[in-house]
């Protein structure tokens, strides 16, 4: 624990703290430019430059790791100097263009130069030019901005894990670009917006739309993906204008993925904004109380074992609540939140969240994982299984699809008899397992829609229990969920009771007509045709599958127009908040539903929110432990059986287009036509 | 004046053989297994004797380097030879590159033995093809006769030496910045800490030292470390190879006792200034990157170290360029700015930024084409370059133009008023 001296203040502080962030431990402010905390430390830009006692030069505060007996100073004229000198050198080649400049008013050099620049520049020689580089749909560049802070090329190679940044030429003439021009295909890509301190690298979609001033910002949850990255909302009047990550180590760090940052355009289009009915096969507007009438009557209408309910990816846990206990009160059992067909279930918790947790992966040493590509289901999970790699003494080996995850992996094969064979301990990578100190496993929630899920489900715990995965103080086994419903809905018990039929019976039961009435909670994951002769009531936002097969449809509330609950993967409540008003005449969830209670005339006994959280709280004690994981105890699921000897297939093929959200969103469309549509051609072999 | 049998490159300028025949009849090769013998720790306590400071430019002791260097690791650990030879003036390390390898080849192998190293690469300048195609041919012969590799001169310590051509980049003969062209990476100096000794080449401990001061050594372990300290002044001590270039009329490299004076170095071994000592403008007396100095200076002044350091300027690498009254002095300097605007790797911001700088507001000073503050603020910007870079770049940008503005200010102004002059006369 080295002791030194800042401004007087004497301080210890841990082994390798830099200079810099023991002046931040003391509240004093250091600027700088290249510095970024997640990054790694090239001390390129040199503002953060302080002086050091015996030392004949100033030195970069960023990149000095503290010593013994240091004396440092960050406030006097040699530093000021130091730093006037290196802001103004900045300056010269940089643009005078803040006016027309998106970073305008959050930017790092328009709010240091307030602090450290002239009020008139020396310089009078021509400036520097630099062309503008393509780098895909969602990333503008004016790279006569650029600061050459290095930021982008390092959260490129370090976080991302994809090499295509990088700086070209000499001196002056050095320039940050791709070399080839290529479009930067990251799922995490637009994190290099956020990281470029100037306006080099701003948001393309987001360009000339606001200034920050105008903007309200309110912090939230996405819910595109179960990985629940903490974001803030920026809006101004109704309208959502952009999404930034919020810092959560915990789940996200300060990272987003891109569909959670641009998906958000999607908001705008083909949303339900009234309620509408089905007369002569055709959709045509109706009041709430025509809506809500027919929909009562329907329901009223039919036994409750003709009656089903499907749940999609984007409910929110309180009108899974509310729905469930509505229908529940009416007798009906055939509920179901897995509209995947997955086999998994709420018998043990433990057996269906993220046991180790997302940060829980920095301690693993092995990791398995079974049918699962995480950097399209979860891309921030894949984030942080490539920040456990660059620590070094991890491996990471696949069952399941070979596909590229940013990091060097050992294949097992695709072969999904295999994880009988590793349980039995027939197979040598059992004992690899065995001799980790942490082993961890990731189930994809693909491997567990298969027709065998619930074997495999098994088979998994099986492996966990056999080759030490879950102890005392480590639970490695893991499921990665891609839809921000399902552990809400399973920890609420949303799955068929009793006498009901799972996913697969209400199909069935619809096209023999044997189900007559079906009330989508925001599902559109299943083909439409399905549903036979039933009567559909659709309750959601968008205008998407569910609502073209709907005969009533009960306009809802997307994520950012509510406060909702939703839990993560890991089982980590996290309330969404409101940042602008549903459209039109659409209403939050589960008032619908509490409406419908009040027309069928049961209605449900909460009126304010703060009454259905106390009840959802109530319900499960996980709901009143908000922003935090408990610990499952771990039990018995699956059903013990063979696996069946066909391959894993992946579920998401294409990432930018998983949802009514993102599939309306045009961003994503472009996304699309940029990064998979390309890959696609090209497996198919009609590609140039 | 350095005695003959003083002398170190006695094949200097290529008159014999380079190859490892020729070499051993100049001694080299003599007796290494003995030298080996000794063990790390004389070798090291007796190069700090000698009093050897390192021949590429800071002067820093080679021996206390050498010291640095951690005494028990687990794994690789590495000589490097900086061969990137790119100071304007300079050409002492080429002519032993061509001429003497053998010399450098043993120190390479009694440097790295005593830092402990298990293997050694020269990074060689790209431009010095024929350079590299001796030094090859050397290190193949060392090789076949059982110098180094296996079992190197038989004394049981294992030893490879790599050749690596670099592509021309002056930025690459700073130490980190080579370190990474070996690794493949863009040429770019590193920070310091951590020192090259702890981590540099692949991470591992790694000492970079200079073409001369290298191959100076053999000879001094073999001839004893008093030898070379009683030769010059205190701290100053040993031979030096000095390059004369510019106005005189026999440019020549040449090998000399450290701490000659100037004027004798090049009356004695170039013949003089073209047109007489009086003719004299000016001389840059290290390399492109050191201040110049003015005649009256000149005059007197010691080509030492610390001489030339109390009068401003330094040794550098000792590259003597004379400039006669002939000169335009302000061009001169201003071409160098436009060298090191050319040289700057781009990556932090005082040298990428200011090195342009200077070398657009030179350029206007060449003319007159400037108003006269503007000298003021020239020499400030100097100042906010020097001292703030991650590498000594920023500062050998920085202290040709200080030199200038130090001793030759009146010439800057008297351009401008002229050029006032004939702009008003218009």
């Amino acid at each position: 624990m080295p002791k030194l001296t800042i401004d007087g203040i004497e301080l210890e502080v841990a082994p390798g703290t830099s200079v810099l962030q023991a002046c931040e431990q003391l509240g004093i402010e250091v600027p700088r430019f290249c510095y970024h905390e997640k990054l790694s430390v090239p001390a390129n830009c040199r503002m953060c430059l302080v002086e050091m006692e015996k030392a004949p030069k100033p030195i970069a505060s960023c990149a000095m790791p503290c010593g013994e007996g240091m004396v440092i100073k960050t406030d006097t004229d040699t530093v000021h100097k130091a730093r006037k000198g290196v802001m103004e050198f900045l300056l010269i080649n940089h643009p005078l263009d803040c006016p027309i400049c998106d970073q305008g008013g959050e930017c790092d050099l328009q709010d240091q130069a307030v602090g450290y620049g002239f009020d008139r520049g020396r310089y009078g020689e021509e400036k520097r030019a630099v062309k503008d580089k393509n780098l895909g749909p969602l990333i503008k560049t004016i790279m006569t901005r650029c600061i050459h802070c290095t930021r982008c090329i390092r959260f490129s190679d370090e976080i991302a894990g994809v090499s295509v940044m990088g700086a070209t030429g000499r001196g002056e003439h050095m320039e940050i670009g791709t070399y080839v021009e290529a479009a930067v295909s990251s799922e995490l890509s637009g994190n290099l917006v956020d990281v470029c301190p100037v306006g080099a690298l701003t948001s393309k979609p987001y360009a000339f739309t606001a200034r920050p001033w105008e903007l309200r910002k309110t912090e939230s949850v996405d819910v595109l993906d179960a990985v629940g990255s903490n974001i803030r909302i920026d809006t101004r009047g109704g309208e959502v204008l952009r999404i930034l990550p919020r810092l959560n180590e915990a789940v996200n760090e300060e990272w987003i993925s891109d569909k959670t940052r641009y998906a958000h355009d999607g908001l705008k289009r083909q949303r339900l904004d009234r309620p509408y009915i089905r007369e002569n096969g055709k959709l045509r507007a109706a009041s709430w109380e025509e809506a809500l009438a027919l929909t009562a009557a329907k329901l009223k209408g039919a036994a409750p074992e003709k009656i089903a309910a499907i749940a999609g990816d984007l409910a929110d846990a309180e009108s899974l609540l509310a729905l469930k206990d509505l229908l529940g009160g009416m007798g009906v059992a055939s509920l179901e939140s897995r509209q995947d067909g997955s086999a998994i279930d709420a018998a043990s918790r433990a057996g269906y969240i993220f046991n180790s947790t997302i940060a829980g992966i920095e301690q693993a040493d092995q990791i398995l994982l079974i049918g699962t590509n995480p950097r399209w289901e979860g891309a921030l999970v894949n984030a942080r299984i490539r920040k456990r790699y660059l620590q070094g003494g991890l491996t990471v080996t696949v069952l399941g699809p070979r596909v590229d995850l940013t990091f060097p992996i050992e294949h097992l094969g695709n072969d999904a008899t295999l994880l009988n064979a590793i349980a039995d301990g027939s197979h040598p990578y059992a004992e690899t397992l065995k001799a980790a100190k942490k082993p961890l496993l990731i189930l994809g929630s693909g491997a567990l829609a298969r027709p065998d899920g619930a074997a495999v489900w098994a088979a998994a715990r099986a492996v966990a229990e056999a080759c030490g995965l879950v102890r005392e103080d480590w639970n490695g086994f893991n499921v990665l969920h891609r839809a921000a419903s399902r552990v809400g809905a399973l920890d609420l018990g949303f799955l068929p009771a009793k006498g009901g039929r799972d996913l697969a019976g209400i199909l069935d039961g619809a096209r023999k007509g044997e189900v007559e009435v079906v009330y989508l909670l925001g599902a559109d994951e299943i083909d439409a045709q399905n549903f036979g002769r039933a009567f559909v009531i659709y309750q959601g936002h968008h205008g998407d599958r569910g609502a073209h097969r709907a005969d009533v449809i009960l306009p809802g509330a997307a994520y950012t127009e509510k406060n909702a609950t939703y839990v993560n993967t890991e089982g980590r409540a996290q309330h969404t908040r409101q940042a602008t008003f549903p459209v039109g005449e659409a209403r939050e969830d589960w008032k619908i539903i509490r409406a419908l209670s009040g027309a069928l005339g049961k209605p449900l006994p909460y009126d304010t929110l703060q009454q259905l959280r106390k009840r959802l709280a109530d319900a499960n004690p996980v709901f009143a432990q908000v922003d935090r994981v408990t610990p499952a105890a771990w039990g018995a699921f699956g059903t013990a059986g063979a696996v069946a000897a066909a391959p894993f297939t992946l579920p998401v093929e294409n990432f930018y287009m998983t949802d009514a959200i993102s599939r309306a969103s045009a961003t994503m469309a472009e996304c699309t036509e940029a990064f998979v549509s390309p890959a696609v051609a090209e497996r198919t072999g009609t590609h140039g | 004046m350095l005695r003959d049998e003083d002398r170190i490159y006695t094949n200097l300028y290529g008159y014999e053989d380079f190859r490892l025949e020729a070499a051993r009849k100049r001694g080299d090769w003599d007796g290494t297994k003995d030298i080996l013998a000794r063990g790390r720790d004389t070798i090291i306590e007796q190069v700090k004797e000698s009093g050897m400071r390192g021949r590429g430019g800071a002067g820093f002791s080679t021996g206390l380097k050498w010291s640095f260097m951690p005494k028990k690791v687990d794994g690789p650990v590495y000589l490097v030879i900086n061969a990137d030879e790119g100071e304007p003036g300079t050409c002492k390390d080429r002519e032993i590159l061509r001429h003497d390898p053998h010399k450098l080849i043993e120190g390479c192998l009694i440097a790295g033995f005593a830092i402990g190293a298990t293997a050694c690469y020269i990074y060689i300048r790209g431009e010095f093809y024929n350079e590299a195609s001796n030094v090859q041919v050397a290190i193949d012969e060392a090789y076949a006769a059982g110098l180094i590799g296996k079992n190197a001169c038989g004394s049981g310590y294992d030893y490879d030496i790599y050749l690596h051509k670099g592509a021309g980049a002056y930025i690459c003969g700073e130490e980190t910045a080579l370190i990474e062209s070996i690794e493949g990476k863009k040429g770019q100096p590193r920070n310091k800490p951590p020192f090259p000794a702890n981590a540099g080449l692949y991470s591992r401990p790694t000492t970079v030292n200079n073409v001369e001061s290298i191959a100076g050594v053999p000879t001094i372990l073999r001839r004893g470390p008093a030898w070379f300290a009683g030769i010059g002044r205190p701290k100053n001590v040993g031979t030096k190879l000095f390059c004369i270039s510019g106005h005189v009329n026999k440019p020549c490299n040449v090998e000399e006792e450290m701490g000659i004076p100037l004027k004798e170095l090049i009356e004695r071994h170039a013949g003089g200034v073209r047109g007489g000592w009086d003719n004299l403008l000016a001389i840059i007396p290290g390399g492109s990157s050191v201040p110049v100095m003015p005649k009256s200076i000149c005059d007197t002044v010691l080509m030492d170290f610390d001489s030339l350091r109390e009068v401003g300027s330094g040794l550098g690498t000792a590259a003597v360029i004379v400039m006669d009254k002939s000169t335009d002095i302000v061009r001169a300097i201003a071409r160098l700015s436009k060298f090191y605007m050319h040289e700057s790797c781009g990556q932090c911001t005082p040298c990428r930024e200011g090195t342009g700088w200077l070398a657009r507001v030179m350029d206007r000073m060449v003319r007159g084409q400037a108003r006269l503050e503007e000298i003021d603020m020239l020499q400030d910007v100097t100042k906010q370059i020097e001292g703030r870079t991650i590498c000594a770049l920023g500062d050998a940008a920085a202290w040709p133009v200080q030199g200038l503005i130090r001793h030759f200010r009146p010439e800057m102004e008297r351009r401008i008023a002229d050029y006032r002059q004939s702009i008003a006369a218009e």
